[in-house]
């Protein structure tokens, strides 16, 4: 489990419309990479072109190298689909299947891989709450919907839907941003845990929380409006947080601007 | 596959569900798509020998069994009117119909009962509604077989149209303009005449033109209204009248070609009429579009 | 009714306003009530004229309506719904079979397979099949599709006769209820693949990324995320479709055979339905014959009316589990 990625000169575009440029960074296995920036300085552009999610939206497209483990994602015979299936993906807003009960998310993505027992299903699905930190809150109604639950419950679940299929990665684009203090703290626990076992990319617009969980940071910006967005600065994350090398990079942490 | 990569690829079934799926998808649309070409292919190729002079100047009257020539110029006339009619009777009942559900009926009991009904309304077969102004109209009142009675039934066949695409435009106006007229002292029947109605006045006229379309093509509830003839009646109100989906269902069912030339023909000139009001509507919604203050 | 109500709404009571605007302001809302009003009378009224107007016909008639396989009200003053009902709702069920999977393949076609700038425009392509009059239709069917379906009726009598619905001896294909239902299927088709879409494109982004991000395919991730979530909306746009067919009036007369029997033998030549005996029999109808035509409209307005508010009732429950999981 847990692999390296390894992005080098990658350009993102929206049509005609370039998002990022020229991104090269190496993202360590067990271990959380935190991305920071302002606002639409294309955080989320990137953490999509890293499982094909953009792929997703009509027009977008890539060139340049993502590397997983030395493999190619972007090679000419590796479909998104398999991508996906290693690189996991956590969402803004907690978006559990509303037709389906909790068991029923989380077997959601193991289904796809062929026919499982149920005692087998039953363990991976218990192990995958367990791992989520949901298990005890949810092991007396497994079969209620999981639209039943509060949002940060909710996001735990499509954590726990996430990890069931043992993904490589797991990709988490604010996870937190709908969450009350407490679930945060909870869903920030979680992340400490998992990275025994994956490699994290998060997103935060929140630096106490890219400080408290991440071990390594990547700073984000536009040059200007209008300008594709551009890794200014990536280091461990302490020593960002206390002597980052660039000019914005220290202003964008002080709360300066962005 | 390939000794290069660990990313696996997914497994054969999978990819040829998928791909299944697709080819049954893209095949459903063009089955969809097959009948509408052939339709429209041998309306145009088989209307168009008798698209002439003759049938658009022309009654049938006179016109023997197995005789060529003959025209529609009766049942254009019919359908002209009874649709005018049809709409001059439904646009004012279904304008205030929505206005009622939009402006005052404010969810109480009529206001749902109203919409409840409309939405039945909507499901009443058409040969339901002719059925029901002959035994009210003709039967009961004891009037006559017209091209009246059958603007009424086509009336009652446009009426949900009318009330739901109205009622749609009409909560399209933003409350802000509302309330921009009441802070000027202006009253509440004055904002909706001067203010309301204006701004959602083309998405009203489209969804009318749509609902005129509809009913231009109707055929059943006229068999029962209207009734039947082959010669010119300029007067809905007085005597059977004859409409142009009636006389393609006539010329149709007899058995012989020159009559079922006549058919196509007629098949033609409905298709373009219903398709010229339906172009017309959409050419009005989109230069609405475009935010054209009137 | 226009006088004392015209304070309880929020619109501004203008004190200073002149007699002429409170004036106005009655007149249009009783108008405007008055409209509505006039609209729940006419559904009102279809009902009782129609059962008047159908009662001393049915009071005249020597047969059983609910019984009797025949239709001879003008001679013999026998006649029986049976085999008419039995037609409506063969002949629209087989068109919801024919349709339903077709439009639901178009639906999805539109809203998640063709490519975006195409998708509006042959979305209206097939909202143009539904702009083609009935009449139309029938002319069609009765000189190309009739035709064009014998050779593949008796095939599929040959091959597959030990089938109740294709079995049959003596002539097959023409004018049958398979010709008339297939008719049908295209005339409901765009109204269920309009509703389908609709609600296929409502399902909500988050999920079928949610889905996509697991791993799945295309079609996968449209099992997961859009099929369940459009279920209540393509079951109540293919209910609308059978209220539609059901009431299909001159695409059917113009094809079924005018027969009064109850056969499921669709390939041969026995078919009838309410809307299309209305049709083929009023014009030669006395008076005795048209009560009892307005009888059997009676009928097709009730099952009609129930088909159309069952697919109401699934469309508004649809609307309250959306909100719930929204
Ligand atoms: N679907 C899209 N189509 C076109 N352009 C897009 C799309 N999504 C994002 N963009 C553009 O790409 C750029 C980067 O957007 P992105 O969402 O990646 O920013 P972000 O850093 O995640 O911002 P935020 O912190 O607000 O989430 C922006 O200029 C945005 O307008
Ligand atoms: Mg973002």
């Amino acid at each position: 489990m847990s692999k390296q990625i390894q992005v080098s000169g990658l350009d993102a575009y929206y049509g005609s419309h370039k998002a990022i440029e020229d991104v090269s960074m190496t993202i360590e296995p067990r271990s959380i990479t935190a991305f920071i920036g302002p606002s639409g300085c294309g955080k989320s552009t990137f953490l999509r072109t890293l499982n094909r999610m953009h792929e997703v939206i009509p027009g977008a497209r890539v060139e340049g190298k993502v590397l997983l483990d030395g493999d190619d994602l972007y090679a000419p015979n590796v479909e998104p689909v398999s991508v996906r299936r290693m690189i996991g993906m956590v969402f803004q807003r907690p978006n559990p299947f509303p037709t389906m009960s909790i068991y029923e998310n989380v077997a959601a993505g193991l289904r796809l891989n062929g026919r499982l027992s149920k005692s087998k299903l039953d363990g991976i699905v218990e192990e995958s709450l367990k791992g989520a930190n949901l298990w005890n809150e949810v092991k007396d109604r497994l079969n209620k919907p999981g639209a039943g639950l509060s949002g940060g419950q909710q996001q735990r679940l499509c954590i726990a839907r996430a990890i069931a299929v043992k993904p490589q990665v797991l990709l988490m684009d604010e996870p937190c941003s709908a969450l009350d203090p407490i679930s945060t703290l909870a869903i920030e626990d979680l992340m400490a845990k998992l990275k025994d076992e994956y490699t994290i990319v998060i997103v935060t617009h929140n630096m106490q929380q890219a400080a408290r969980v991440s071990d390594r940071t990547a700073f984000f910006n536009l040059a200007e409006q209008g300008k594709p967005g551009k890794v200014i600065e990536m280091d461990e994350t302490s020593r960002m947080f206390t002597n980052p090398t660039q000019k914005a990079t220290e202003d964008y942490i002080t709360g300066r601007f962005g | 596959m390939t000794t290069t990569t660990g990313i696996q690829h997914i497994s054969a079934g999978r990819r040829f569900k998928d791909l299944f799926v697709k080819a049954l998808v893209y095949l459903a649309f063009a089955l969809a798509v097959v009948p509408l070409v052939s339709v429209l292919w041998l309306v145009i190729s088989n209307g168009v020998a008798r698209l002439d002079l003759e049938f658009l100047t022309h009654s049938m009257r006179g016109i023997g069994a197995r005789d060529a020539g003959g025209g529609a110029y009766h049942a254009i006339i019919g359908t002209l009117e009874q649709v005018l009619l049809a709409s001059v009777i439904s646009v004012p009942i279904g304008l205030f119909t929505a206005i009622y559900l939009v402006e005052y009926g404010q969810g109480g009991r009529l206001s749902r009962a109203i919409s409840f009904f409309v939405d039945v309304m909507t499901g009443v077969p058409s040969v339901v509604a002719g059925l029901f102004i002959f035994a009210f109209w003709i039967l009961f009142l004891g009037a006559q077989f017209s091209g009246w009675a059958g603007a009424l039934a086509l009336a009652i066949l446009m009426m949900p149209t009318v009330v739901r695409s109205a009622e749609e435009m009409l909560r399209l106006v933003p409350n802000d303009l509302r309330e921009a007229s009441y802070a000027l002292g202006v009253s509440k029947w004055r904002t909706i005449l001067k203010v309301v109605l204006p701004t959602a006045f083309t998405g009203i006229v489209t969804g009318v033109m749509l609902a005129v379309a509809r009913v231009a093509g109707e055929t059943a509830p006229l068999l029962m209204t209207v009734f039947f003839t082959n010669s010119i009646n300029n007067d809905p109100f007085n005597g059977p009248q004859m409409g142009l989906p009636l006389f393609v269902f006539d010329q149709a069912a007899r058995p012989n070609d020159t009559a079922v030339d006549r058919a196509w023909t007629g098949a033609l000139t409905l298709i373009l009429i219903v398709m010229l009001l339906n172009l017309v509507a959409r050419l009005i919604a989109w230069w609405r579009a475009p935010a054209r203050g009137r | 009714m226009a006088t004392n109500t015209k304070t309880r709404d929020g619109g501004p009571a203008m004190s200073r306003s002149a007699s002429r605007r409170t004036h106005g302001e009655g007149l249009f809302r009783f108008l405007s009530t008055a409209a509505g009003v006039v609209l729940l009378a006419i559904m009102a009224a279809i009902a009782v004229f129609l059962i008047s107007e159908a009662i001393p016909a049915l009071r005249a008639n020597e047969g059983n309506f609910f019984g009797d396989l025949v239709w001879e009200p003008n001679s013999s003053k026998v006649f029986g719904i049976g085999a008419l009902a039995f037609g409506t709702v063969l002949s629209s069920a087989l068109a919801l079979v024919i349709a339903t999977p077709i439009a639901v393949g178009v639906a999805l076609f539109i809203s998640h397979y063709a490519p975006r700038r195409l998708a509006a425009p042959l979305g209206y392509l097939i909202d143009l099949l539904a702009a083609v009059p009935s009449v139309v239709y029938g002319l069609w069917g009765v000189t190309f599709l009739v035709p064009l379906l014998r050779t593949p009726s008796q095939w599929l009598n040959e091959h597959l006769g030990w089938f109740p619905l294709f079995a049959g001896e003596g002539i097959i294909g023409g004018k049958t209820m398979f010709a008339g239902a297939v008719v049908l299927a295209i005339m409901i088709l765009p109204i269920i693949a309009a509703i389908s879409r609709e609600v296929f494109l409502q399902a909500p982004k988050m999920n079928e990324e949610a889905a996509l991000a697991l791993g799945a395919t295309r079609w996968e991730m449209i099992r997961m995320a859009v099929l369940p979530f459009g279920r209540p909306g393509v079951i109540s746009a293919a209910m609308l479709g059978l209220g539609r067919a059901m009431g299909e009036t001159i695409a059917v007369a113009l094809i079924f055979p005018a027969t009064f029997d109850i056969s499921f033998q669709i390939l041969t030549p026995h078919a009838n339905s309410i809307a299309a005996n209305i049709a083929n029999g009023f014009g030669e109808a006395n008076d005795i014959g048209r009560g009892a035509l307005i009888a059997s409209g009676l009928v097709l307005f009730v099952i009609t009316l129930l088909v159309n508010m069952g697919a109401r009732f699934v469309i508004n429950r649809r609307k309250e589990y959306a909100r719930v999981g929204a």
